[in-house]
């Protein structure tokens, strides 16, 4: 039976040049499917692996209690130095806590195709240990900025994706100019940052302690001992995170979103192809009516030019499964965009067409394909073989 | 037989092939409506608010908020009618649903926004109860808020001077909008500011907006650049723009999604001309020798071309149309099942240009094979060559 399906497949198969029109109709269906899906979820994904990227599991992140973001979030100073003195901190090799108190501003650049409109972008100010805390950042052109003075460093993602902060120009914040001096690059959520040193920060902002702290956490209970000893002291009020978890916290309503977005949007136009390759297998099928009534007469069982139909509509769909995601692939994979993320100003990521975003995507075409493909072949194998012979 | 009559028969000669191809055609367009207004929501939707008023905000970023002490200097510039301020308060209902809530001056906001209508009364009790609220419409009708009760509304950013983020409010009165746009826009609620400054543990006398009534929308420009002037080279330099350009840069902060939506609008459309194009083809390819039949008969190359142009323009008009309306129904129940949240509405504009879509599709698909037809010479059409 086996053998019987496979060269009537191969027959098919081998005329599909010969009626390139219809069998492009299932390609090109499912192209546009599958070319959708895999960009949509590319950009979910793009989106949660540079947050996820960013924290990291030995370290935590110290808030003022139900503030959610850093940009909700104020310490006043006796709190800041309150917390860096608490227990299941990692110390540094000069003896101090490895701990940076940071401070979030947020400035507005203008998008890169844009002449107006301006986007929130963050202003971390950040003590020393802030770049051992990030072992990732380098400074990739120009030098850090210097302690006391006005100056920048600005992220690979907002250089991308904005204007105004590239290396020696000036931003404007409270009525000063700041100078950029350096770009860095950490290929997480920093990379849409813009860093400084937070006692200049404060200076300039009239404000006195910080939005949050990072800690390197010590050994496994760490993170246990910091919050209990938190938990303790009846003089904060503070969210303990591992900085890991609050970072992935980030993801969920974005992936939430665009997961409902890609769902809505795929489902329709999975039925629009359905009904397209239905059509078209169709079609297939009622052009060779003659041939497999031929076919028939010689012998071959109905239930192999049931199987060879689906054979030819599950390749069909396969190609074009494939085809859209290449297309995805050219088109979306590493492109640059941008979104608001939790602290209301811009998260700069890179889509991501992920090999199981492809595979996923070829099983919804492989689906469809199945569906466009068996009530035409349950058709062809029922065709009666007499009236079928004599048509013209 | 009409020529109308004709063509509907051909139609339904082929069952399965036209009802499917209707289908795709349906689900195209259902998927276009929707899409287009979501385009919509992210491009426009701003050309509604009122011409005569700016917002005034830190130039840094309106996170950063500014003095209120400015406001007598706002008020003294020519051209201003009235200032008013507010400030966002991070509002989260119960466990961790963010809220739109603004510290404003009831008596100034009012006057400054005449598009949200409520009663005199509940305005003055509004401006005279320090811990009243007054909330949208949309909000009160979402959360079953009723006047009278007291709302406990937590805050993200600000602790009362007791230390606690958990505030509570007396809900005083509902306030409506003067049309279709400002009722979409009552899912807002607005507290006192004096009783907000006083109540919270820092940030005094702050707001992160105030908006400038006009006497003149022409004099917008002179206006904001006499601002932004005044308080050039101080901590609290300012970014003054009309209303709209405001919202719309707000609305841009979301980022690019605009131009993925776009994408998937041209994936989709282009996906959908293809099918139906080559179904199109094919049913007249199948229909040769019955074409020269007709020009046999004696129909003119015309009027061959007009039947198979016929059918392709009453495949994409009734199943562009019978999407377009699923897209509306589909629209009007997201936009209910959300509270109004999600104003997915397909509008007038939406409409329009679906049936353009329509028109140009009809050609696209139909053209080529109506020209097809006309081409064809009887004698080879119907030797089958």
């Amino acid at each position: 039976m086996l053998t019987q399906a496979l060269a009537i497949a191969g027959i098919n198969i081998r005329s599909i040049p010969e009626r390139w029109g219809s069998s492009l109709v299932i390609v090109i269906g499912l192209a546009g499917v599958v070319a959708v899906f895999t960009a949509l979820l590319a950009m979910a994904t793009g989106f949660e692996s540079t947050l996820k990227a960013t924290g990291r599991a030995d370290a935590a992140i110290i808030m003022r209690g139900g503030s959610n973001a850093e940009l909700n979030s104020g310490l006043d100073r006796d709190s800041t130095e309150l917390i860096e003195q608490q227990p299941g901190i990692a110390t540094g090799a000069d003896g101090k806590p490895l701990a940076s108190a940071e401070m979030l501003i947020i400035a507005e650049l203008i998008r890169k195709d844009d002449v107006k409109n301006g986007a929130n972008i963050t202003v971390r100010g950040v003590e020393p240990t802030a770049f051992a805390l990030r072992p990732r950042l380098r400074i990739v052109a120009g030098r850090s900025f210097t302690p006391g003075l006005r100056e920048l460093i600005v992220g690979r993602g907002v250089l991308r994706q904005f204007q105004g902060a590239e290396l020696g120009k000036v931003v404007r914040m409270r009525g000063s100019d700041w100078t950029v001096v350096g770009e860095f690059e950490s290929g997480d959520a920093h990379d849409s940052e813009l860093w400084t040193d937070i006692n200049v920060a404060r200076s300039t902002f009239g404000r006195n302690g910080s939005s949050s702290v990072l800690v390197a956490l010590d050994g496994a209970d760490g993170l246990r001992r910091l919050k209990s000893a938190v938990a303790a002291d009846p003089r904060l009020t503070l969210d303990v995170l591992r900085e890991q978890d609050y970072f992935s916290g980030q993801t969920k309503q974005f992936r939430k979103t665009i997961g409902f977005l890609a769902g809505v949007v795929t489902l329709i136009m999975a039925l629009g192809a359905a009904f397209a390759a239905l059509n078209s297998m169709y079609a297939a099928v009622a052009a060779r009516g003659k041939e497999i009534a031929t076919l028939r007469a010689i012998g071959f069982g109905g239930l192999p030019v049931l199987v060879s139909v689906m054979i030819e509509a599950l390749l069909l769909a396969l190609a074009g499964g494939l085809l859209g995601a290449l297309i995805a692939y050219v088109l979306f994979n590493g492109l640059s965009v941008s979104t608001l993320g939790q602290n209301f100003t811009q998260v700069v990521f890179n889509f991501k067409v992920t090999a199981e975003l492809v595979a996923r995507g070829l099983i919804i075409a492989v689906v469809i394909g199945m569906i466009g493909g068996l009530l035409p072949a349950i058709r062809a194998a029922r065709l009666p073989v007499s009236t079928s012979l004599r048509e013209l | 037989m009409t020529r109308s009559g004709f063509v509907i028969a051909n139609l339904f000669r082929r069952r399965t092939r036209t009802i499917l191809t209707l289908l795709s055609v349906i689900m195209a367009f259902l998927l276009f409506g929707l899409l287009q207004s979501v385009n919509h929501i992210f491009n426009a939707g701003a050309d509604f608010v009122g011409a005569t008023r700016l917002m005034v905000q830190a130039r840094v970023s309106f996170t950063s908020p500014l003095p209120v002490s400015m406001v007598p200097k706002l008020e003294a510039v020519p051209g201003v009618a009235r200032v008013a301020y507010s400030q966002w308060f991070g509002g989260v209902w119960q466990e961790n649903t963010p809220l739109f809530v603004f510290a404003i001056d009831p008596l100034r906001y009012r006057d400054v926004y005449p598009e949200y209508l409520m009663p005199d009364a509940q305005w003055q009790e509004f401006a005279h109860t320090r811990t009243a609220m007054i909330a949208g419409r949309q909000l009160a009708n979402q959360y079953g808020w009723k006047i009278g009760q007291k709302i406990p509304i937590s805050s993200n950013i600000y602790p009362q001077k007791n230390g606690s983020k958990a505030w509570a409010f007396d809900l005083v009165g509902i306030f409506d909008g003067k049309d279709e746009d400002w009722k979409k826009r009552t899912n807002v609620a607005f507290i006192n500011h004096d009783y907000f400054d006083e109540a919270n543990q820092f940030g005094k006398g702050r707001a992160n907006f105030f908006i400038l009534e006009l006497t003149d929308a022409n004099r917008a420009e002179a206006v904001s650049r006499t601002v932004d002037a005044m308080f050039e080279n101080s901590p609290d330099e300012t970014k003054t723009q009309t209303e709209k350009d405001f919202n719309l840069g707000f609305v841009k902060q979301v980022g690019d999604i605009g131009l993925i939506v776009r994408w998937i609008l041209f994936a989709v459309f282009f996906t959908l001309l293809l099918v139906v194009g080559n179904t199109m083809a094919q049913s007249v390819r199948e229909r040769v020798p019955e074409l020269a039949v007709l020009k046999t008969l004696g129909f003119t190359d015309g009027s061959v071309l007009g039947f198979v142009l016929a059918e392709a323009v009453a495949l994409c008009l009734f199943g562009g149309l019978l999407g377009l309306l699923l897209a509306t129904t589909l629209g009007a129940m997201v936009e209910k099942g959300t509270g109004g949240q999600f104003a997915l509405r397909l509008d007038v504009s939406v409409w329009l240009i679906g049936i353009a879509a329509i028109v140009l599709m009809s050609i696209a698909v139909g053209l080529l094979p109506a020209l097809r037809a006309r081409r064809l010479r009887i004698v080879d059409a119907l030797a089958g060559r």
